[in-house]
């Protein structure tokens, strides 16, 4: 019908393509300095703690107890010792290794998990909706931290039963935060619109729900990532994840703790760390959001 | 029950038999049986191949419940649609998804109809590729519609549905509709949100795009004028129920139903000569959850006799393709005054 129509009129070539969706939000991420300055600091931390054999001055696990709580600056020691005469930099530098994968790694599986599950039962509705939203209730109901203790209790201590234990945790937020999102966006006209052109669910959830609800979910998962850390540390303090000598910054932070009114700088260096990427994962996260607004 | 036009009609392009909505409110664990909002009742009406059946009525009455049935945007309770006599998602005839192919709708709100997050561009491809069609035909076909639609393709693909003025989103929905090469329109109240000026331009669009494309409009609106402008047949609708049909001068010159005179009243007229004589119908109409018993119009009709609560007025057929559902055009009805409406005013 229109084909036919086409012959009679000037048919205006297709020159103008419009570059994307996600062309432009990289392109307005890159703009934006405080998300730039972030992304740079963010994957400092990842380089060093990928590269710490090579960079690090010194060994994570060996110290001399004569050389314990040097002060930041002493000679050998650029951030100092800690309470058992190990050198801080170097420490710090693996540490990174077991913080990112204890924060990133659950936050990762949780916002696919989690997102996925709330963003079916937003999507879906009706008894979808109520069998995955109760079931994450009940989950909810246990405050996190004993949760991710019982968990990594009954799976028995090490790495990976710890990072399930905290994906289990942190699941239930973000499916919380992706439902109410995606029950907003599913009313509005343009859904019924692509729902009219035939498309099936999955094809509507990708090309119109996705863009539309990922930022929020985003910048409520990067402020996640500490939680995740902080708790990683607890579960490697009761003896349930890292294990000492490992360097692990939440470890460190809590062997420090005596050591707090000695060096009370040295021992909130580790603290420090936690603090940094979380801080610059959340402003990323934000920025993100905003680069994905077409709006601005 | 209601069937209005028993002859089989083959032209009818659309044709709805007993078509039924009724929403479950309230309800719950403590809160007792849920309450049905009867949104849409046991309509039927059809649209022939080529016209425009206009669609008038309050809001509540069930409007843009039933454009939605019509589109399987919602499900419906019972009765049939069908399109060139074939049953719609029934186990024989036609596939919802061929029905949308033949059939498509423009929203009243012209910008949360758009995602916010796609280019004008991806919005109107976005149907055509799911149905297959090539990546590079869609666009060529994306670049002609918004060029037959009166926004130069160079200027306009590219951008974001904030961008772009009311008409111009309308007309974006416009050509996203079409791009689907459908022979029908739904339009929910395509031009209620627009300025007179753009809301003018629009209108004309539709009644050339239609004459081009032999499309088949179904109009919904409650602005009368406009209805009366783009229209072939109209049917006015009350709380969920057809309360009469037919051509759009026996409709505006010859209204027989209460109900609709009362609307024609309240329409402002430029013609002193003819200024608003009786009172329009006052107060908001009942809620659809329990609707009066009987005639639905009856706690609002100036001509309400018992017989009018106690039961309801079937859409009487009077010639053909003219129905009115109103005991005093039925003889024989109990009702005092019937006949009387035929001496118009």
């Amino acid at each position: 019908m229109i084909a036919s129509k086409e012959k009679d009129r000037p048919v205006v070539p297709p020159e103008v393509v419009s570059r994307g969706y996600w062309h432009g939000v990289i392109s307005r991420l890159l703009r934006d300095k405080v998300s730039v300055a972030c992304m740079i600091i963010l994957g400092a931390i990842v380089l060093s703690a990928i590269f710490a054999p090579l960079i690090a001055p010194g060994d994570p696990t060996v110290g001399s107890v004569l050389e314990r709580l040097k002060p930041i600056g002493e000679p050998g020691y650029l951030l100092g010792t800690d309470e058992l005469g190990r050198d801080m930099l170097t420490r710090l530098l693996y540490g990174g290794r077991m913080s990112l994968i204890t924060g990133v790694v659950p936050v990762t599986l949780a916002l696919i998990i989690g997102g996925a599950l709330g963003t079916i039962a937003g999507y879906v509705g009706g008894w979808t909706n109520a069998v995955i939203m109760r079931t994450i209730d009940v989950i909810f109901a246990f405050p996190s931290v004993l949760l991710a203790v019982a968990i990594s209790g009954a799976l028995g201590a090490g790495l990976e039963n710890m990072l399930l234990a905290l994906t289990i945790v942190l699941i239930p937020p973000i499916v919380r935060i992706s439902e109410s999102v995606t029950t907003q966006v599913r009313e509005l006209d343009f859904v019924d619109a692509a729902r009219a052109s035939g498309a099936g669910s999955l094809t509507i959830i990708r090309a119109h729900i996705l863009g539309n609800i990922l930022g929020p979910i985003f910048v409520y998962s990067s402020s996640l990532l500490s939680v995740s850390i902080i708790l990683a540390s607890g579960l490697s303090f009761i003896g349930l994840g890292a294990k000492p000598p490992t360097p692990e910054w939440g470890l460190m932070l809590n062997t420090l703790r005596s050591a707090i009114y000695t060096q009370p700088v040295i021992s909130a260096l580790p603290g420090v760390m936690i603090f940094i990427v979380s801080l610059a994962s959340n402003l990323l996260s934000d920025g993100l959001r905003s680069a994905m607004d077409v709006q601005r | 029950m209601n069937t209005p036009e028993t002859q089989k009609n083959q032209a009818a392009f659309l044709e709805t038999v007993d078509l039924r909505k009724h929403f479950e409110v309230g309800g719950g664990f403590l809160s007792g049986p849920p309450r049905m909002v009867q949104a849409v009742s046991d309509i039927s009406f059809h649209v022939d191949e080529g016209t425009t059946l206009g669609v008038v009525g309050e809001s509540g009455c069930g409007k843009s419940t039933m454009a939605r049935l019509l589109m399987g945007l919602i499900e419906r309770d019972s009765g049939s649609i069908r399109i060139l006599g074939q049953e719609v998602g029934g186990t024989e005839g036609m596939s919802l998804r061929e029905a949308r192919r033949q059939m498509q709708m423009v929203f009243q709100d012209s910008f949360g109809s758009l995602n916010p997050r796609m280019t004008i561009e991806g919005s109107i491809m976005f149907g055509p590729l799911v149905h297959g069609v090539s990546r590079a035909d869609a666009r060529r076909r994306t670049h002609a519609l918004l060029d037959r639609v009166g926004l130069e393709p160079s200027r306009y693909t590219a951008r974001y549905p904030h961008e772009l003025s009311g008409g111009q989103r309308q007309r974006v929905n416009i050509a996203r509709a079409l791009a689907m090469e459908p022979r029908m329109l739904v339009l929910d109240e395509p031009v209620s949100a627009l300025d007179k000026s753009v809301e003018a331009q629009v209108l004309n669009l539709l009644l050339d795009l239609k004459e081009e494309f032999g499309l088949t409009y179904i109009f919904i609106s409650h602005d009368l004028n406009v209805v009366q402008y783009i229209s072939d047949r109209v049917m006015v609708m009350y709380l969920g129920k057809i309360v009469e049909i037919g051509s759009v001068e026996e409709i505006y010159d010859d209204a027989r139903h209460p109900y609709t005179r009362a609307l024609l009243n309240a329409m402002p007229s430029m013609d002193p000569a003819h200024r608003t004589e009786s009172a329009p119908i006052t107060g908001e109409p009942p809620s659809p959850i329990d609707p009066p018993s009987g005639c639905r119009f009856h706690t609002r009709c100036p001509f309400a006799e018992d017989i009018c609560e106690k039961r309801e007025p079937e859409l009487q057929e009077k010639q053909t393709r003219r129905a009115v559902a109103c005991h005093m055009e039925h003889p024989g009805s109990g009702h005092s005054q019937v006949g009387s409406s035929r001496h118009d005013q």
